[in-house]
Order: C-alpha cells, then structure tokens, then sequence
C-alpha cells in the first residue's frame, strides 16, 4: 500500500462513522417513511395493510392540507424575497457605516441568535388585543384603531410572516456584509476613476459580484420558509394553525396528522408531498439562478 | 422411628412453606396514568393500602406527562408493553375500544346491575359498548359558573346572588363589561373561550335548553343543527358579536383572564377549583349554571380506568381487585378530599351538601349529560371554529351550525365505517 493510498484510506475510516450515523438517522427513517406512505399505519389501529396512493388521494382532496399548502406558499413567496431584498439593503447600507458597524450588526443579528420559541412568545404578547398588547398600544397613541393581529383570519399569517422575517434578516444581513467585504476594492476603485457613478457601481458591480450569496440566500431562505412550524405552533391561536386554519402550514399540518391524531400513514404521505415540493422549486432556483449566475 | 425423621421434616417444611405467604407467587401489575401531582400522590398511597391488604400482589405506577399520554399507550400496548390497568379520559373510550387496546370487564364483576347501582346514569351509559361495560371511573366532574365577587360589587351587582337564568346572565355580563375610551373591551363580563369549557357549555348545555337534543340515542346522529339549535348557537354568538361581553382568546385565554381579574364570569369545570384557590386575591364565587325556561342542564365527564386488552390469568384477577378497589366508595371520598373531584357514586354526595362549591358541581350531576365523543379533540376543533366562523367572518349562524354538523357527522360516520 502506497502512502497516498493509506491516507486515504484513514479519511474514508473517519468518514465512514459520519455517513453511518447519516444514513441511519437520516436515510433510513426517510426511506421508511416512504413506505409507510403506502400504507394504512396509524398508531391507533392494531394492524396496517397496504392503500396504495389512497393516503396521498385523501390527503389532497383535504381542504385543510391543500390550505396548509398555500399559507405555506403564502409564507415562501413574501417571506424569502422579502428577507433578501431588505437583508442586502441593510447591508449594504452598513458597508457605507465608517462608525459603530459591529453595534449595528449585533442588533440585526440578535432575533436571529434568540432562540425562536422566545421570539415567537414576546411576538404572541406583542400582539395582544388591548388593554395587553404593546404594538396596539402603539397604534392607539397615533390614533388609529386596534387591530386584530394574530386574532384574524386575515392579519395572523402576515404578522407571524413579519416576525419571522425579522428573524431571518440577521442571518442574512451577515451572510451578504460577509459577501460584499470580498468584493476586490481595485475593482469598485478602477471603476469610480473611469467615472461610474455609485449607482453604476451598485448595479454593474457589487450586485453582479453578489450574485453567488444572492443564489445561495434565495435557495436557504426559501427552504426555511417552507418548512415554517415553530413560528407557527408557537404564535398562533392554541397552537393549531388558526385562527380557522389562516396560519397553518403544511409542517404544522403534517405534525397533527401524525402526533395529535396518530395518523402515521396519511402523515408520511402529507410529507413526501411537501419534500417533492421544496425539491422541485430549490430545482428550480438553481436552475433559473444559476443560468442567470453564470459569468 | 429414625428412618421416619427425615420424611417427617420434610413434611413439616413442606406445610410451613405453604402455609407462608411469602413463598406464594408474587403477581405484579402495572397502572399507568399521565402525571397530575395531586393524583400520583394519591395514586401511591392508595397503592400502599391495597398490597397491604392483598400481599400477594405488586402494583407499579407508571406516569407519563399529558401531552405525550396518549402516544405511549398507542405505542405500548400494541407492542404488548403496554399497562395492565389504564387511566383514560371517557371521550377516548370509543377509539380506544374500536382499536383493541382495552378489553370489556368480567361481567361477573362488573354487570349492569353493579353500574346502575353504583353510579350516575351518565357514567354506565358511557363506559358500555355492545352491551359490554368497558371502563369504571373513580370521580367526575361537572360544570358551574364561577365569578368574582369583587368585579361584582365594583359594578354594583350582589355578590351573594348570581345570575340564576340564561336572561339574568346576558344582562349581568353587560354591566361587568368594561370598555376603555375606543371602544375595545377591557375587561370581559363573561369570558367567552370555545375551546375551553366553552363548545361542551353550547353542546351540552345551551342546545338542550333551547329545545334542540345535540346528538341521537346512541350518539351516532348529529342533530343539533335544527332551528332550536340555531336559536342557541346564536344566543352565544350574539354574546360575542353584538352584545361584546367577551370573545375567544381575550387575554390569551379564559383561566388567565379570570385569574388576573379582568372577566367577571366564566364556565368552567370542578377541576379548577384548586387553581383558582391558589390566586392570590381573587374573591370567588361559584353558582349552578344557568337555567333557560325552567331547563337545567349541565356537562359531566371523567377520567376512567380500564384493565388493557391482552391481560389475562392471574394478572386479570389482580387488577380486578385493584380496578374494585380504587373505585371503592372509600377511594371515592378520598378523591375528592385530595385531588377535588367528585364522586361517582350518587350515594357518596349527600354528605357534601353543606360545603358551598362541591355542592353546587354536585347539583350539577343530577341533569349532567356526557357526549359521546369518537374524536375529542377534532369534534371540539369543529364547535370552536363555528363560533370563531361567526365572530371572525360574520358568518350566518344557523347556516355557520349546519356545515358544522355536516363536519362532525362526517367525522363521527368515519369512525363508525
């Protein structure tokens, strides 16, 4: 055995203790899942037999899933474009900031390290109908009238939107302040001697070259925003997704499938539907963005 | 007679062996139950008594908390892991009868007779399926309306005499609402949470005095969704919408607001009764619910105990005597003085009519009803998002119960399938 082949036999040995415990706790309950997908399996019956797709039949003729699906959508397509557009303007206003940059980054970054049941808590409160909630406090001293917030079939799922894009912005904020700190000054300097102006400089240089973080932000923050839940259980009506289901999404829906109503074999299947749909669109982002990536 | 010695000592030792208990077969069973302090305490004790009453026999108490219960029964008795007596909460009793987790009394023990007997009407109909008894619980609980006394007096209303009829309660919970400057309710008159005590207050209780009989004889039949029903549906709904005297999740939710003093009345169960003596400064009162048109009526439920499917021999004799014992009239009375529920058994009642709040829930078992439920929780999901139907969307009443009804019937054929 030559050395370089020894080396690498070392790595794969360490290796192999990782991908062990990946494909056991990660792979295996996931390919049992699918199986269990096919099946009547639920945890308050003595025997389960084979249905076939009829899981996946009942659970996509179900108002309420099909609900869950688009609050879930509701969530992915405000929640993500909105977290990165407002995440790169805040850091790039930041890399303008010749003072105080690392208080301002820590107060951007704080949601984000706070764990998410807290947030979500202090949120529920904030929210509160009067005489208890703060921002309807807020809202009486300018004079206007209270609202419903999480109460409301029709504010409750933009509220727990907002928070949890509030949330995200630290992650975010960081991840392009990191990106734009690798843009090469020559470049930006070269540019502003030929005579760009600081728009022209914004759009043909420091977006283009942020492309990569960009790409990488949209498809992070799109899975996140399609696997919402803990936002959810937390802050909404009785942990239910309500009030009226406004607010419930697909992960909520699966959880009370599977650990409120036992349902193991409808649940499997609610959760390969959502898995073929976060790997469709990242497909699709990475397809689409990426194309428009590439230089 | 040397030869003899030895057979003789043999014998000797072979009677003084049979003769000592301690030599005879151990049977040990296990009761589960989910976690409640006051009744694990209990539950222990009463352990206690009985293997010393009966030391041939080894009881295990196991406790789970509330949220996780009914996952480890469904995951362990399937598995043959499971307990030998088991505490459930009646409204699983059909689900858990249907799935074979739980197996019908020896009839010698428990017949017909033993139940009408021994306990409340509502408790026998309950715990029999096909003719079979299923389940004997140690205590029940009722409804009352609770209030408090200080909001009473603030509002110039006598703390000594609360609302007695449906129309007195209305107009009570208007003057002990309280609104500030923009029109926002401050402080709830009567505090409105379905999904508390609230949706079995309206299945129980309001559809029967208005006229409307909720479900069937045997449950099966969804019929509260006729003008009668509507007519009380609406009646509640009404409290929320135009009269404004409280509405779902005011202060989070309806414990907490009575607990912090900002609503003056709310329906609630005779488990509470701890709860509320542990707040601080908070002035109580409690009253037999109201009454609309003469009608009574009122909501009972229970915890019951069961002995799992599977159990069999000397096992099953066991918990026979264990399932005897902790529903005993003596256990009962005990229940009561150390957890606060109440007894069972009708008899056991009359020694309690002088205390000033056992005595109102225990008024309330005489025209208590207990529904029949198949899915708990996703029945009451069905009353709870009516109201909120109603109050969030403006919905029609009448028409908001009768796509309620079609929902629950839809859910109850189900499980009948």
């Amino acid at each position: 055995m030559t050395l370089a082949t020894k080396r690498a036999m070392t790595a794969y040995a360490f290796l192999a203790l990782p991908l062990a415990f990946f494909l056991a706790v990660r792979f295996g309950p996931m390919l049992y899942m699918m199986g269990r997908s096919l099946t009547s399996w639920g945890l308050l019956r003595k025997t389960s037999s084979f249905v076939g797709l009829g899981n996946f039949r009942e659970i996509l003729a179900d108002p309420v899933f099909l609900q869950s699906l688009s609050n879930t959508a509701k969530y992915a397509v405000f929640g993500a474009p909105a977290v990165i557009a407002l995440s790169l303007g805040i850091a790039l206003l930041l890399d303008l900031v010749p003072r105080g940059k690392g208080a301002y980054r820590l107060i951007y970054v704080l949601p984000y390290i706070t764990p998410i049941v807290a947030v979500s808590w202090v949120w529920r409160w904030m929210f509160q109908s009067p005489p208890l909630g703060v921002v309807n406090a807020g809202l009486a001293a300018l004079g206007l009238p209270a609202q419903e917030f999480l109460n409301s079939p029709r504010q409750a799922l933009p509220s727990i939107l907002a928070v949890n894009v509030w949330v995200e912005l630290g992650y975010c904020t960081t991840v392009f302040l990191a990106g734009i700190q690798t843009i090469p000054s020559e470049v930006v300097e070269a540019a502003r001697i030929d005579g760009a102006s600081a728009r022209q400089v914004l759009r043909k240089i420091v977006l283009p070259l942020l492309a990569p973080v960009t790409f990488f932000l949209a498809v992070m923050e799109g899975i996140q925003f399609l696997r919402i839940f803990t936002q959810v259980y937390n802050m909404s009506m009785q942990a239910t997704g309500g009030p009226l289901n406004s607010t419930k999404s697909a992960a909520l829906f699966i959880y009370q499938k599977a650990f409120v109503n036992f349902e193991m074999g409808m649940a499997s299947a609610a959760s390969l539907v959502l898995f073929a749909i976060i790997m469709a669109v990242t497909l699709v982002q990475i397809r689409v963005l990426d194309k428009k990536l590439n230089y | 007679m040397n030869r003899f010695r030895p057979i003789a000592a043999a014998l000797i030792a072979l009677l003084a062996l049979s003769a000592f208990p301690a030599f005879a077969e151990k049977v040990s069973i296990t009761y589960w139950q989910y976690f409640y302090q006051s009744k694990v305490d209990l539950m222990n004790q009463l352990i206690e008594n009985f293997e010393k009453a009966n030391p041939d026999i080894d009881v295990e108490q196991v406790t789970f908390p509330y949220e996780s219960y009914q996952q480890k029964v469904a995951a362990a008795i399937p598995a043959g892991e499971g307990p030998d007596v088991v505490n459930l909460f009646y409204g699983w009793l059909p689900l858990w009868v249907k799935s074979g987790y739980i197996q019908a009394l020896p009839q010698s023990d428990f017949s017909a007779d033993y139940f009408k007997k021994g306990f409340y009407p509502f408790v026998a109909e309950s715990v029999n399926f096909g003719g079979k008894n299923y389940s004997v619980p140690t205590a029940v609980r009722t409804l009352a309306l609770i209030y408090n006394k200080r909001l009473f007096r603030e509002a110039g209303l006598d703390p000594a005499k609360p609302p007695k009829t449906l129309e007195e309660l209305a107009a009570y919970a208007k003057k002990l609402s309280k609104y500030d400057a923009k029109g926002n309710l401050v402080q709830a008159g009567l505090l409105m949470q379905p999904n508390g005590q609230g949706h079995v207050w309206i299945r129980e209780v309001l559809f029967r005095q208005f006229g409307a009989t909720p479900y069937s004889a045997d449950g099966r039949k969804v019929t509260y969704a006729d003008a009668k029903g509507a007519q009380a549906f609406k009646w509640y709904t009404d409290l929320v919408t135009k009269d404004k005297v409280g509405y779902p999740n005011f202060s989070t939710d309806d414990v907490t607001a009575f607990k912090a003093q900002v609503g003056a009345m709310n329906v609630d169960g005779s488990f509470r009764i701890a709860t509320l003596n542990a707040v601080k400064d908070l002035e109580w009162g409690v009253a037999e619910l109201p009454s609309y048109k003469g009608v009574k009526s009122n909501f009972a439920s229970f915890w019951t105990h069961s002995i799992a499917s599977g159990v069999e021999g000397k096992k099953l004799e066991a918990s026979v005597k264990f399932l005897k014992y902790i529903t005993s009239a003596e256990v009962q009375e005990l229940w009561l003085q150390k957890v606060g529920e109440l007894p069972a058994t009708p008899s056991l009642s009359a020694k309690y009519k002088a205390d000033p709040v056992i005595s109102v829930f225990l008024n309330g078992l005489g025209p208590a009803h207990a529904t029949s439920y198949v899915d708990e929780a996703g029945q009451r999901a069905i009353l709870v998002d009516a109201v909120d139907e109603v109050n969030l969307k403006g919905g029609d009443p009448a028409a908001v119960l009768k796509a309620a009804a079609a929902k629950e019937q839809k859910l109850i054929d189900d499980f009948w399938k």
